[in-house]
Formats: structure tokens, C-alpha cells, sequence
């Protein structure tokens, strides 16, 4: 293992806001790309549900 | 297997099951595999000697940098078959593609930014991996902006077929004269890419997460393309079917 | 009557061209004169300091020419597209790529030809010396022709769309920048007393390959537009 405990691990060296920043965005980015996915699948289907 | 089988699945009715079916199985792998290479990221791989704990962005910059050039060539691909055998379906793929190539490559220059930042002091080096970066992101956006701002749907996949092929045949010329331009001023003599002498877990775990990216991109892909099959398709028989069981 | 060969029927289109730029002044003029307003923009944005004026000067009036070009790419097709000879040259049984190459040709002789002339009396606004303003005709006139040709693409995608000045900037700018990178960089090359032969080469090079390759896509492109 490489971290002693985990404030060390959210520390990480002093360099934590770079790289859970990193992460963190990255992790949001597919959320909200996933998020819009299925927003743009709800629509269309009530647009068809609803042209029918 | 024979070729007809295949052929099948060349028309949207046929694919957009097809596409349900399989969407679910790459995002489950994806993130299992991402899984992994988070493991890989923060507990196997070891502490660099002259960076710190600031190189483990290197997980994510290093994939999405490559799958943000990777899906450009196969959305090109896919523009181009549309564009020569007049396939609807091919179209739809490419316009499916884009906005996740696009998100690919601004993960690529946000964590270049964060990455760059407490290693050489600036958000932003004019290093010659992320100006192409930035220009793949507006090739991207020209792609999708050409294809909304045509209204007609034929018009609009072939138009922006021919944005996306001139392109990629674009691309390299870009980043061979981005590459000149940096070497030549040397402002900051840094370079993102130059990496630390890899160990190998480093880049086994670069390439576990590429692998990850890369599926989940493939599980994005399909199921945005089921909607754009859905919105393109709306008159189509089947599709009204879907509309009044679903 | 023998039917007219495909060089008469380019020439013909290069002259009627030519003769309706040169009819409407005021569009011609226009690029040039913004090309002169946006290279005063900038010492008034940066300063006057000699030193820096000569290192961002080859940048500046590139960067310059660059837009100009751009800005007046509008009518390359829009005009013909309007009255209908756009239609009729596509219907004609000349090679469209080729009478696309003449448009381009003609274009270029209104436009960025226009350019290279006035570049150097700008370039002395930012103390280039003799060389470097030799060099910077020289790239201009290599480049020019390039980001015409370039251009013509990306006009005939946007040919009668709405918002098209600025997505044809969105789409076009992003392919200009090689040639910007060693336009400005022969300059540049030359007043720090290294040899430009190199980025002149690549440009030659880059405007070879343009010429061969541009005029078959715009041509694509019309016909994608127009159906």
C-alpha cells in the first residue's frame, strides 16, 4: 500500500486539490454526459409518446 | 458468420435493438475495468521521484487524450461511409461520436491545466501536445455546429462529413506545425509528454484506463446513437410502434 | 461550333469574376481595409515599444491577413449562388473542381493578392527590417493563395446557412493555423537571422498539396449545398 492513512491519501503530498481536481472533473464530466444521455432518450420518447 | 447477417444490422431498425442490448454490457465492464485501474492508479503504482503524488494524473490525462484522437479518426470513419455509400445509419454514428470525443478532449486540456500547474507554475504552456489538444476541441465543435446549424438532415451528415474528413487528413499537419512552433519557442523548455523514465505499472495502469475510456465510450456512443435513430427515424412505422407500446 | 475547352472556360470565369470584384470596389476594399485597421489595433493594445513591435510584428500582420482572408470568403459563392450561376456551374460539363479553382483564382487575384502588396508598409510600422520584409512577401504570397483555397471549403459548407460568418470562422480557422505557423515563422526566422528556406518550403509545399487537394472538396461541398 502506499498511503499511511487516509488524510494522507486525500493529501496526497500537497498536491490533493490538483489531482482530486482531476479526478473529480473527470468524474463529473461522464456523470453529466450520462446524465444528459438519458435526458435527451426521455425526451424524444415523450415526444413520441405524446405526436402519437 | 456470413456477410448477410452482418448487413443486417446496417439499418437503423435493425441496430437500435441490437444497440440496447449491447450498451449496458460496455458501460458495466467499463466500469469495471476503471475499477481496477484506480487500484492501479493510487495503490500500486509508486510514488514518482521528482513528482510527487501530482503525476497520478497522468491516469486520466494520458487516456482521454488518446480516445479524444482516436474517436476523431473513427467519427471521420464513420462520416466518410456515410458520405460515400449514402448509409443513414453510418451519419448517425458519426454525429453520435462527437460529443463524446468532445468531452474527451476537454478532460484531456483540464487535466493538462491541473496537471501542468504545480509542475511548471502555469495553468496553461503552450506545450504542443495540448495546443493540438485545443485545436481538436474546436474541430469537434466545428463538426457539431456545422451539422445544427443545417437543417436539412441529408445536407447537414454530408456537410459535415466533408468538415470531418478534411479534418483528419488535417490533424497531423496541425500537429507537426504545432510541434515546430514549440520546439522553436522555447519560453517554458517543458515538456507534459517527456514522462519520468515509466515504470511499468505506470503504464500498464495508463493502459487499463485507456481500456476503461474506451469502453465507456463505446457504451455512450451506442446508446446516444439509439436517440439519434429515434429523432431521425420518428416517422418511420417501427418507431411510432415503439411510441404508442413504449 | 467546336465547344470551348476547359482553359477558355476557365478564363472566362477568372475575367468574370475579376471584372464584378473590380465593379464593386467597395467589397474588395473592404478586406483591405480591415486588414490595415486590425494591424494598428494592436501596437495600440500592446504599447509602442520598438523591440516588442518588431518580435510580434510578423504574428500581428499574419494573424491579420488571416482574417481578412477569411472575411472576405463570404462572397466568393454567396453572389453567384444568389442569382443562379452558381447552379449553372455545377450543372456544366466542365470538371466543377476545376471552375471551383478558377473562383478560388480569382478570389485570391482580389483579395489576398491585395494583401501582399500592402504588407509591407504595414511591416514597417513594426520596424522589420529589408529582409524580413522581403520574407514576409514572400510568405504572404505562398500563404494567401493557401488560405483561399482553404477557404473555399468552408465557404461552400456554409453557402446560405444563418450565423455563417461565424462558423465559417469556427470551421476554417482551426485549418489556417499551419500556414499561420510558417508564414509568421519565416518572418520571424529571417529577423533572427536564421534562414527561412525551411518554413518557405513547407509553405510551397502546403499550397501544392491545397491545390491538388481543396478545389475537388469544395467542389464536394457545393454540390452537397445545393441539392
Amino acid at each position: 500500500m502506499n498511503w499511511e492513512s487516509v488524510s494522507a491519501f486525500i493529501n496526497m503530498g500537497g498536491y490533493g486539490t490538483y489531482v482530486w481536481g482531476s479526478f473529480g472533473v473527470t468524474a463529473a464530466c461522464f456523470a453529466f454526459e450520462l446524465l444528459a444521455l438519458r435526458a435527451r432518450r426521455r425526451q424524444i420518447i415523450s415526444a413520441l409518446k405524446a405526436g402519437d | 458468420m456470413s456477410s448477410i447477417r452482418w448487413y443486417k444490422y446496417s439499418s437503423p431498425q435493425t441496430f437500435y435493438p441490437l444497440a440496447g442490448r449491447l450498451a449496458p454490457w460496455f458501460g458495466v465492464t467499463a466500469a469495471l475495468v476503471a475499477l481496477y485501474g484506480l487500484y492501479i492508479s493510487f495503490f500500486l503504482a509508486p510514488t514518482d521521484f521528482q513528482q510527487g503524488e501530482a503525476y497520478r494524473i497522468i491516469f486520466i490525462h494520458v487516456p482521454a487524450a488518446w480516445l479524444s484522437m482516436f474517436l476523431y479518426l473513427i467519427m471521420a470513419a464513420w462520416a466518410a461511409i456515410g458520405l460515400a455509400w449514402h448509409t443513414r445509419l453510418s451519419s448517425m454514428m458519426a454525429l453520435a461520436i462527437a460529443p463524446t470525443g468532445a468531452v474527451m478532449t476537454f478532460i484531456a486540456l483540464w487535466t493538462g491545466a491541473l496537471w501542468g500547474k504545480p509542475m511548471w507554475g502555469a495553468w496553461w504552456v503552450w506545450d504542443a501536445r495540448l495546443t493540438s489538444e485545443l485545436i481538436l476541441l474546436f474541430l469537434y465543435l466545428g463538426f457539431m455546429f456545422l451539422h445544427a446549424a443545417i437543417d436539412d438532415p441529408r445536407r447537414a451528415d454530408r456537410a459535415a462529413a466533408v468538415i470531418a474528413i478534411v479534418g483528419a487528413i488535417n490533424v497531423p499537419i496541425i500537429y507537426f506545425s504545432v510541434k515546430w512552433w514549440n520546439t522553436l519557442h522555447q519560453g517554458a523548455s517543458v515538456s507534459l509528454t517527456k514522462s519520468p523514465t515509466m515504470a511499468s505499472t505506470m503504464l500498464w495502469g495508463m493502459l487499463i484506463m485507456s481500456v476503461a475510456f474506451w469502453l465507456y465510450s463505446i457504451a455512450a456512443v451506442l446508446t446516444r446513437v439509439r436517440s439519434v435513430i429515434l429523432e431521425r427515424e420518428r416517422n418511420a412505422d417501427w418507431v411510432r410502434q415503439l411510441g404508442e407500446n413504449a | 461550333m467546336t465547344p470551348p475547352g476547359l482553359l477558355d472556360c476557365m478564363k472566362t470565369v477568372i475575367a468574370r469574376d475579376v471584372r464584378i470584384a473590380l465593379r464593386r470596389r467597395a467589397d474588395v476594399m473592404t478586406s483591405l481595409i480591415f486588414f490595415v485597421i486590425v494591424v494598428s489595433l494592436f501596437p495600440l493594445g500592446i504599447g509602442a515599444d520598438p523591440v516588442l513591435l518588431r518580435t510580434l510584428g510578423p504574428g500581428v500582420v499574419w494573424v491579420a491577413a488571416l482574417l481578412a482572408c477569411m472575411l472576405a470568403l463570404g462572397r466568393l459563392f454567396a453572389n453567384d449562388h444568389a442569382d443562379g450561376t452558381l447552379e449553372q456551374l455545377i450543372l456544366s460539363p466542365q470538371p466543377l473542381s476545376l471552375l471551383v479553382l478558377a473562383k478560388t483564382i480569382a478570389h485570391w487575384l482580389t483579395t489576398g493578392l491585395p494583401l501582399v502588396v500592402i504588407a509591407p508598409l504595414l511591416g514597417l510600422q513594426f520596424n522589420l527590417d529589408a529582409d524580413a520584409l522581403l520574407v514576409l512577401i514572400a510568405s504572404l504570397l505562398l500563404g494567401t493563395p493557401t488560405l483561399s483555397l482553404i477557404g473555399a471549403i468552408g465557404a461552400a459548407l456554409t453557402l446560405g446557412l444563418r450565423g455563417g460568418g461565424a462558423l465559417l470562422a469556427l470551421l476554417i480557422l482551426p485549418l489556417y493555423i499551419p500556414v499561420l505557423i510558417f508564414g509568421a515563422g519565416a518572418v520571424e526566422a529571417t529577423a533572427a537571422a536564421l534562414g527561412a528556406t525551411a518554413h518557405l518550403s513547407i509553405l510551397g509545399a502546403l499550397l501544392l498539396c491545397t491545390l491538388v487537394f481543396a478545389p475537388w472538396a469544395t467542389a464536394l461541398a457545393l454540390k452537397i449545398a445545393t441539392e
